[in-house]
């Protein structure tokens, strides 16, 4: 595939490589690269429509949970299991501190390849996950600490044996249970948030997403066979379903939109965990100076004002 | 003579006598499960279930009045709730098509009622609205109807029919489950009772909010709950699942109901259950 600014980028390289050994002054023609350049990226990344964010959400290099852990909290350390037998590889929890301050942090995971995928469910957790994720928030508001959550998943894991367990109960169940946490509950979305797989991990307090991250309740191509009885409408159904970030934000759902690094998150990590790090700690911070009341009722009267016509 | 070597005919073609039913529309209602035609007007007698244990699908309102004291239903007013959130084309055409048909404003009706006198918060859900989806609509009946409870201290009992979140509405009827489930996070919190009663089918975002946070869970029989739909488990997992999955039956079984109710028996139930959970033993 023809990557125009991959193109561009590389005669820049040279030029500048020429310059350099050749010692020629290039200048001139460095710097009509550069503005070309940067045309080019606002021309591309500006004009990105829904369905390119859902390929950018879905790339499989995009990072993951376990990623933007490893660079913004040096010290976590994952802990396991829900205590009944079972430890969803598709949830990863643990504790670390962040800025100096204990955190709970949970997230749905995904693998990087075909083998991580099989141990992890490719992000798709069992009852079992849920459960999990319920035990460390409620640790969390016994030991006073904010809890962190990340969304990366396709949904719930639509198997045999999660219906048999319960997998509507677990997931309702910590909808419940986190309607009153007593702590500040900070969400990103990473990746694609699937549906009530992505919200069992998900009621907050803020509701961050990444740029190039999507949240909806179904995907475009389950909704474009629902909705027209035609899967290939799929590009079509991200539009109209308003499953992107901004889209989301102006709906009053995303507290705010985080953005990603040209081309998207995966280009570099170290560099989208440095934009994504202020922002988190901003909203805990902020969430850190309200009373138990407060956080409850402010968080009731998020989710009652989203359908709501506000007098 | 060539007809004596003709074969004679095995087989009349006999006319199929059709039982012939001079009758108004509606007169007879046919199971489905069994095929047995019924006399409606019978078959309503009998809480609209079949001998053969086949339970019809209630409309909210029959479900109503099969329910609570006569008379006693005091219906609330609709929440104030975003018709078109996402500008979804078509929609707004789809729900009057859907209120002129059916008589009713959206897919679920709640109110105060008396059972027997006892004081109770009833939401009914209605399977012929859009499948009975939950939009804003929904979620913030349900919502502000047991924040009432809550505020009055009285139960709920929430009767699911659901194909899950509408989605023409999009994040903002998957929003919903959250709605839903923080009020009634509250009425908990306030010691006060909530049945689920499950009833055919509810599936989907429902499923996994309201539909399973009942101090009791109960529900009808044959009806279907599930989280994912079926075709997509069969796909996902490559094998046939077995006749009864994701019925109520199936799911008592997997401990995840506490009783399957046949419908003659859900006043009396319902009474019971409320009166047992009024009071309780106070230690000093």
């Amino acid at each position: 595939m023809f990557d125009p600014i991959k193109e561009v980028t590389e005669q820049l390289n040279k030029l500048r490589e020429t310059a350099e050994t050749k010692g020629i002054d290039l200048s001139r023609e460095i710097r009509h690269l550069e503005l070309k350049l940067d045309r080019l990226e606002k021309d591309i990344y500006g004009n990105m429509k829904p369905w390119d964010r859902v390929q950018l959400a879905r790339n499989p290099k995009r990072p993951t949970t376990l990623d933007y852990i490893h660079h913004m909290f040096p010290d976590f350390m994952e802990l396991h299991g829900d205590r009944h037998g079972y430890d969803d590889a598709a949830i990863v929890s643990g504790l670390a501190t962040f800025e100096g301050v204990p955190v709970t942090i949970i997230g749905h995971q995904r693998g990087r390849n075909t083998k991580e995928n099989m141990k992890r469910n490719f992000g798709m957790p069992h009852p079992e996950g849920y459960r999990k994720a319920l035990r460390f928030m409620k640790q969390a508001e016994k030991f006073n600490r904010p809890i962190l959550t990340f969304i990366d998943t396709k949904g719930a894991y639509p198997g045999k044996a999660a219906e048999e367990r319960g997998q509507s109960e677990a997931i309702a169940r910590n909808l419940f249970e986190m309607a009153t946490l007593k702590v500040p509950i900070v969400s990103v979305v990473i990746g694609e948030g699937g549906s009530g797989g992505a919200l069992g991990i998900g009621v907050c307090d803020r509701l961050l997403m990444l740029e190039n991250s999507t949240y909806s309740v179904i995907s475009p191509e389950g909704a474009a066979a629902l909705l027209w009885k035609d899967a290939k409408q799929a590009e079509r159904a991200a539009e109209t379903m308003k499953i992107t970030a901004q889209d989301l934000f102006n709906l009053g759902i995303v507290d705010e939109v985080v953005g990603e690094v040209y081309g998207g998150a995966h280009v570099d990590v170290s560099l989208q965990s440095s934009l994504l790090k202020p922002v988190l700690l901003q909203h805990m911070n902020e969430l850190l100076d309200l009373s138990t009341s407060q956080l409850i009722q402010g968080r009731a009267t998020k989710y009652h004002q989203i359908g709501t016509i506000s007098e | 003579m060539t007809a004596f070597f003709k074969k004679p005919k095995r087989y009349m073609p006999l006319r199929q006598r059709e039982p012939k039913i001079d009758a108004p529309q509606g007169l007879m209602t046919k199971c489905p499960s069994c095929k047995y035609m019924h006399y409606t007007k019978q078959l309503n007698e009998n809480h609209k279930v079949c001998d053969c244990g086949y339970h019809f699908p209630l409309h909210a309102q029959e479900r109503i009045d099969m329910l609570v004291d006569e008379g006693s239903f005091e219906r609330f007013a609709g929440p104030s709730v975003k018709a078109n959130p996402l500008d979804f084309p078509d929609y707004e055409e789809k729900l009057s098509k859907d209120r002129e048909r059916t008589g009713i404003e959206e897919a679920v009706v709640c109110g105060k009622a008396t059972i027997d006198g006892l004081p109770l918060v009833v939401c009914v859900m209605d399977a012929r609205f859009r499948m009975g989806s939950m939009g804003a609509y929904v979620g913030e009946a349900i919502a502000s109807a047991v924040r009432r409870a809550t505020s009055l201290r009285l139960p709920v009992v929430l009767f699911t029919a659901s194909g899950g979140a509408r989605m023409q509405e999009g994040m903002v009827s998957l929003m919903q489950m959250a709605n839903t489930s923080i009020a009634l996070k509250e009425h908990d919190e306030a010691g006060l009772l909530y049945i689920a009663y499950l009833t055919h089918p509810t599936t989907g975002g429902v499923s996994a909010s309201f539909a399973m946070l009942g101090d009791l869970n109960v529900a009808e029989p044959g009806a279907l709950i599930g989280f994912a739909g079926r075709r997509i488990i069969e796909q996902t997992i490559r094998e046939k699942l077995p006749e009864n999955f994701q019925t109520a039956e199936f799911l008592l079984e997997s401990g995840q109901l506490d009783a399957v109710i046949h419908r003659e028996q859900m006043r009396s139930f319902l009474k019971k259950m409320i009166g047992l959970h009024d009071g309780g033993v106070h230690h000093v």
